[in-house]
């Protein structure tokens, strides 16, 4: 059996995982599996590993924009190396990344640590949301004193 | 601090006694953090990317943790002095590969290390010895969340901390355990064993090799994905998987003694005597002779005062950290005597296996004279 990266070399390591259900093999050789740092669990991911093996076509396929705005960073970038350019990208090639992420991961949603700073912004987005949509609603039952409740909790969150 | 103080102390990983210290070796947890502003160090230009550790060092030197600490410039270390430190796990292999645009920061008693500008900007572990994996998550995550205060953190609503590589997206944790599995591996159920934790989504491999062929029976078991679970959940998980391991592993152990005691007692022999005995060996042969040494202790046939001698050669042993005594390059062959002479001086005062008291005793026929 060949290797999967350099498709010349005896395979000698054989990676198998399951994520979710959904079975994934990898074929090394030896040299191969060196540089991968396949013996290094903190540097390596197997899926990082399948993305250099084609997944990230995943990723041509959910989306149209062919540079990221912030970085220049392009798909074919993308399919090179595995690593995105920078954090807009995210944005930049989100539908794309979606089905990649889904394949990926447990789940499509962080749901661990929020930086503190950031908690509280989030915190304050959803509730102007709320707030927002609440009035909407308020104006158009014609409930003015409702709006003009509202109209002040909005006013102190955006002072905050 | 300087590097000689590293490179002349064993990290305290390494000389530390954790909680279930005889088959968990260490345990650790990395995370990985970028600038909301930058490029990621991957597609970055070289200026942005000295911007970038510039941005970084200072904010990573002024933390509370990294008193008195030992902070670099990739480009001022040697080719020989990385490699040590990859050996000890304070850098990774592909931070060893750079230059100019990066640096490591880590604490003198090197249980926490912080590379900037490796794949993300910020990748920051702390190592401990034994199972703690819980422990090493509090002492990464407080250092997190005090550089969080002063640096802008690329973080996404929906997908958390974002990350050059999107295997890492979410909560950029990787937490992983050292583990020693002689027994398991002696009564092949080692692949097992990995299949069953594969399954559940962690990985398992060689620390050096892979399965069966793991070099000194020793293997890292670590998660694999980093979004749609909390990292205390994602702890707590694998924490719960290393413990069945440990519990698998002292069972085979028990299993070996009573089953098949001569050739337990054969490796540990043989492993005691060609180590005392050897003028030429290699890194894989001493590994896997170190290892029956390692469960030989485990097992009460040798006094525990062998035990941090021959922990330490696990690492003395590696090919750079023979070669820093030496501070030249070593051929292969000269490697290979060094390596030997090395461990002979360390063994020199171990005594002999001491199988007449082994907990085989209570075994009716597990004294050896069944042949
Ligand atoms: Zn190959
Ligand atoms: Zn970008």
């Amino acid at each position: 059996m060949h290797c999967d990266v350099c498709k010349t070399n005896q395979a000698t390591v054989f990676l198998t995982q399951i994520v979710d259900g959904k079975m994934q093999k990898v074929n090394l050789c030896e040299a191969c599996s060196k540089e991968k740092g396949v013996t290094d669990p903190t540097g390596f991911a197997l899926a990082d590993l399948l993305l250099g093996l084609g997944a990230a076509q995943e990723m041509e396929r959910g989306g149209t924009v062919q540079k990221c705005p912030a970085c220049g960073f392009s798909q074919a970038d993308f399919k090179k190396t595995g690593r995105l350019g920078c954090a807009t990208c995210y944005t930049t090639f989100a539908d794309g990344l979606a089905a990649l992420l889904k394949g990926m991961h447990k789940g499509t949603d962080h749901v661990g640590k929020v930086p503190a700073r950031l908690a509280k912004s989030i915190e304050r987005e959803v509730q102007l949301k709320t707030l927002q949509r609440d009035l909407k609603k308020a104006v158009a039952s014609e409930d003015y004193e409702s709006a003009a409740t509202l109209r002040d909790q909005i006013r102190h969150l955006d002072v905050d | 601090m300087a590097i000689h103080n590293i490179l002349n102390n064993t990290g305290e990983w390494l000389r530390g006694e954790g909680p279930h210290h005889q088959i968990v070796v260490s345990s650790r947890v990395r995370l990985a953090r970028n600038l909301k502003s930058f490029a990621f160090p991957g597609w970055a230009k070289k200026h942005e990317r000295l911007q970038i550790l510039e941005a970084i060092k200072p904010q990573v030197e002024a933390l509370t943790e990294m008193n008195d600490a030992f902070s670099v410039y990739s480009q001022d270390l040697s080719a020989l002095e990385k490699q040590v430190l990859v050996e000890r796990h304070l850098i990774s292999r592909e931070h060893a590969a750079k230059g100019v645009g990066s640096a490591v920061v880590m604490n003198r008693r090197q249980t926490l290390s912080i590379m900037i500008n490796e794949e993300d900007h910020l990748r920051m572990q702390a190592i401990r010895a034994g199972l703690q994996l819980k422990s090493v998550f509090k002492m990464i995550d407080k250092v997190d969340s005090a550089l969080e205060e002063r640096l802008d953190y690329a973080f996404h609503p929906k997908l958390g901390y974002l990350t050059a590589c999107p295997t890492n997206v979410g909560t950029g944790m990787r937490a992983s355990a050292m583990v020693h599995l002689p027994a398991l591996v002696m009564s092949e159920q080692i692949n097992q064993v990995i299949q069953a934790v594969n399954k559940i989504g962690l990985a398992v491999r060689g620390l050096y090799g892979e399965g069966t062929e793991a070099l000194g029976n020793l293997f890292q078991v670590s998660n694999q994905t980093t979004l749609g679970e909390k990292e205390e959940d994602i702890i707590a998980r694998l924490h719960k998987v290393i413990e069945q391991i440990i519990e698998h592993e002292q069972n085979a152990r028990q299993m070996l003694l009573q089953k098949k005691p001569n050739t337990l007692l054969d490796h540990i022999g043989r492993g005691y005597g060609i180590l005392r005995h050897a003028y030429s060996m290699n890194s894989k042969e001493a590994l896997n002779l170190l290892s029956f040494m390692k469960l030989g202790i485990d097992l009460g046939f040798f006094p525990e005062g062998c035990r941090q001698p021959i922990d330490e050669l696990f690492m003395e042993t590696q090919p750079a950290h023979l070669q820093k005594g030496t501070q030249q390059k070593l051929a292969a062959d000269e490697r290979d005597s060094l390596r030997a002479e090395i461990i002979r001086a360390k063994l020199n005062e171990f005594p002999r296996p001491d199988v007449g008291l082994p907990p085989t005793s209570s075994a009716p026929d597990g004294n050896g004279s069944q042949n």
